[in-house]
């Protein structure tokens, strides 16, 4: 997996600590601090990791292995409009593949990188219960319905001027 | 009065939000706020034709409605009594249905686990009680025995919903006999197979069923907590359960003795970061536990040892939403109901290239055809039929002559597909079986945990042998390969995950093995679908020069001067299809 050097602060430190205590260092946590610490930060990358194997008591392998396990995590930072793609069945079969080809191309990006400027990431996700309007497409927490190759241009034309 | 709107995760999607509050706008502006009711509902199911705005006591249902709207539906229908009618539904006979009862949609339909989604508001515990809410509970802890109400659970002959199918009261008399100081009941609400929403809506539509059902089942098992394994990508799902333990622990249904009874049991939420594996029972349960969601082998059962090595039962969300109505109306009216082997019903999310796509639930034992030609109102666009997916990823595509089999678990097993959690996916003549075969085989890959290596490494070298195909380079001694590899991953795989990941491809190549061999023999894909074996060609006598198609075309692959024939660099071209789709004058063709 690429990795991002990453320098931490003191007050990002305090933050982990915070986090760590509001679910009691316990261990078993771990998913529910890495949630939250994803939440804070935007992203995991290794020194967070390690930050937080040292507050549970961990070994940084566990960490990195329950990071990595699971696709809500992630290790580079997402772009300030993240893009994602349903490649649910229902969707699949109503051309959401040429949907993602489409914003491939146009964005110059594979699934799961951000773009240079850091204002979109592209990514799949499975189903997010909206069948009846697949192929269906997220940008943030906006839905967007009916989605054919030709709309994606205006997609992203509706966040390439935003800051 | 009540005006409900749709507040599913579709119909939301499509501003049922804005709708609500311009029905209230406009309501205050004819002073009738106080007469009419704005209902928030969950899903009404029939998705295709969302938002949803349905108006009671008379069932007026209005279809793809907009927030500008709103005046009219005040104005004309509740201040002059008039229905609107460009907003009514039209049925594929062109005739518009006035009542929602009448709709071929929801005639087949018998509403369980949906009894309550879009009717009442999932954010009021009151709505809830009124229907009979947490009567069930009442009458459990009042009148029953944990074994009376496990016997009760039994007879109704209520199998596990999540898939497998295992019958319900079995598995609680196994965590009530296990003895121990501590006991789990968790709710798998961790719904992954891609096409599928049934437990999210029930969820979002009625989520006090589910927590009566689990104090029902807490009491039954001897457990005195309750834990809910949520995807953390279910926001809304997320959100009305906690407003609803909220209410519940105000009003005394959970918490400490309950009913005035001996009884306590409290339920929290657990998320769930994004691993299909964890729908898997033990896998599900490390992954409470903080760990990588890898499962273990069975046994131990987690009703032997489970959340943290104790007692533990775990069932799906649709398999407790019936619960209650079991307790309440009793095991024989819900054992009448399907068939002999398969009580009750089916929550089914259909969806695909069918008319009415859309959330439902039908009776066990109701026929394929019946679900997809009369309550899906059959293919879209006029299309034919060409298969349809149950079971997911660990499912099959079953055809034509499988319609008639009535729905469920061992007949769908017996045809070589599985009941699965609910998903339904309708496919026509367009769409590719290999290419379906590779979807679903991608998935597993991108899924399986890594753990054993039937699953890790088979599942990848047959997504590899499936590409190889529909790129038209594979051999004809691959497709034995790939019927070798097929049976080797499921009989060696170490959990349910990997033993039905062949499923897709075993049946597809039962039922479709003329377009594997046309791929492999011929290069040739018979849906029209696989890229790689496809090639776009300008028929010079229809080319009239418009460049059309040429401004069309997002690689620049197509040239040719102005009232010319045009040409397709074929090194260039990836295969896009907009020049066929820019080109009036047919003289774009596939080869």
């Amino acid at each position: 997996m690429s990795s991002i050097k990453v320098k931490i602060k003191q007050q990002d430190l305090n933050k982990i600590r915070e986090i760590c205590q509001a679910h009691g260092n316990e261990p078993g946590e771990l998913i529910n601090v890495l949630q939250q610490t994803q939440e804070h930060f935007g992203y995991l990358p290794a020194e967070i990791q390690e930050a937080v194997a040292n507050e549970l008591g961990l070994p940084v392998a566990k960490v990195y292995g329950v990071v990595t396990f699971y696709s809500f995590f992630t290790m580079i930072p997402q772009g300030r409009y993240p893009i994602s793609i349903c490649t649910g069945t229902a969707c699949y079969v109503r051309g959401a593949d040429n949907v993602l080809q489409e914003f491939k191309r146009q964005l110059g990006i594979a699934v799961g990188e951000t773009s240079e400027d850091g204002k979109f990431s592209l990514n799949c996700l499975r189903c997010v219960g909206a069948c009846g309007l697949a192929p269906v497409v997220l940008v943030g927490d906006k839905t967007y319905g009916r989605v054919s190759p030709d709309g994606v241009k205006d997609i992203i034309a509706e966040y390439q001027d935003k800051e | 009065m009540h005006l409900l709107v749709c507040g599913g995760t579709g119909c939301r999607a499509s501003a049922s939000d804005s709708i609500a509050e311009s029905l209230k706008e406009q309501l205050h502006h004819h002073n009738m706020d106080h007469e009419v009711q704005v209902i928030l509902t969950g899903c009404f199911g029939f998705c295709e034709k969302g938002p949803i705005v349905k108006v009671l006591p008379d069932n007026t249902f209005y279809t793809e409605v907009k927030p500008e709207d709103a005046s009219d539906i005040v104005a004309e229908h509740l201040v002059k009594g008039r229905q609107v009618e460009r907003l009514l539904y039209k049925a594929p006979s062109g005739e518009q249905v006035t009542d929602s009862r009448h709709m071929d949609f929801y005639k087949k339909q018998i509403r369980i686990a949906l009894r309550n989604c879009g009717f009442i508001d999932p954010e009021n515990i009151d709505e809830y009680i009124a229907r009979d809410g947490y009567l069930a509970l009442g009458t459990v802890l009042n009148e029953m025995t944990p074994q009376q109400v496990i016997d009760q659970v039994k007879e109704s002959g209520l199998r596990g919903r999540g898939g497998g199918g295992f019958p319900a009261g079995k598995k609680w008399e196994f965590a009530y006999k296990n003895e121990s100081d501590q006991k789990y009941v968790v709710c798998n609400a961790d719904e992954g197979d891609p096409g599928a929403f049934m437990d999210r809506s029930i969820l979002e539509g009625d989520p006090h069923a589910v927590l009566e059902a689990m104090a029902i089942c807490g009491y039954a098992t001897g457990a005195d907590q309750g834990l809910i394994y949520i995807r953390a990508e279910y926001p809304l799902a997320i959100k009305r359960l906690k407003i609803a333990i909220e209410q519940a622990r105000e009003y005394g249904l959970l918490g400490q003795q309950i009913f005035d009874s001996h009884f306590n049991f409290d339920i929290q939420l657990r998320y769930g970061a994004g691993a299909f594996v964890c729908g898997e029972e033990t896998a599900l349960i490390h992954s409470m536990e903080g760990e990588r969601g890898e499962p273990t082998f069975k046994p131990p059962y987690p009703a032997q040892s489970g959340y943290l090595e104790k007692p533990t039962n775990v069932n799906n969300v649709e398999t407790y939403a019936n619960v209650p109505v079991i307790i309440n109306k009793g095991p024989g009216w819900f054992s009448k109901i399907g068939t002999q082997k398969a009580t009750g019903t089916k929550v089914f999310a259909l969806a695909g290239k069918v008319n009415n796509v859309g959330l439902i639930e039908v009776p066990m034992g109701t026929t394929l055809r019946e679900v997809i030609f009369e309550i899906g109102g059959g293919i879209k666009g006029g299309k034919k039929f060409k298969a349809v997916q149950t079971g997911g990823p660990s499912g099959g595509c079953l055809t034509e002559e499988h319609l008639d089999t009535p729905i469920d678990f061992d007949n769908l097993l017996a045809v070589g597909s599985m009941m699965g959690s609910g998903g339904m996916i309708v496919m026509d003549e367009d769409d590719c079986m290999v290419s379906v075969a590779k979807f679903f085989l991608e998935f597993t890959v991108e899924e399986s945990c890594g753990k054993c290596a039937p699953c890790r490494v088979g599942n990848k070298r047959m997504h590899e042998l499936l590409e190889r195909i529909t790129q038209g380079k594979a051999e004809k001694k691959d497709l034995q390969r790939l019927k070798n590899m097929c049976h080797v991953i499921a009989d060696t795989s170490l959990c349910g995950l990997g033993q039905t990941a062949p499923s897709p491809v075993l049946s597809t190549m039962e039922n479709f093995w003329d377009e594997y061999v046309a791929h492999v023999e011929d290069q040739r894909c018979p849906a029209g679908s696989c890229k790689e074996l496809m090639r776009y060609e300008i028929i010079p006598e229809n080319c009239v020069g418009c460049t059309a198609c040429a401004r069309k075309c997002p690689v620049g692959a197509i040239t040719g001067e102005r009232k010319q024939v045009h040409e397709i660099d074929q090194d260039k071209c990836i295969k896009c299809g907009a020049c066929l789709d820019a080109c009036k004058f047919d003289a774009v063709t596939i080869k």
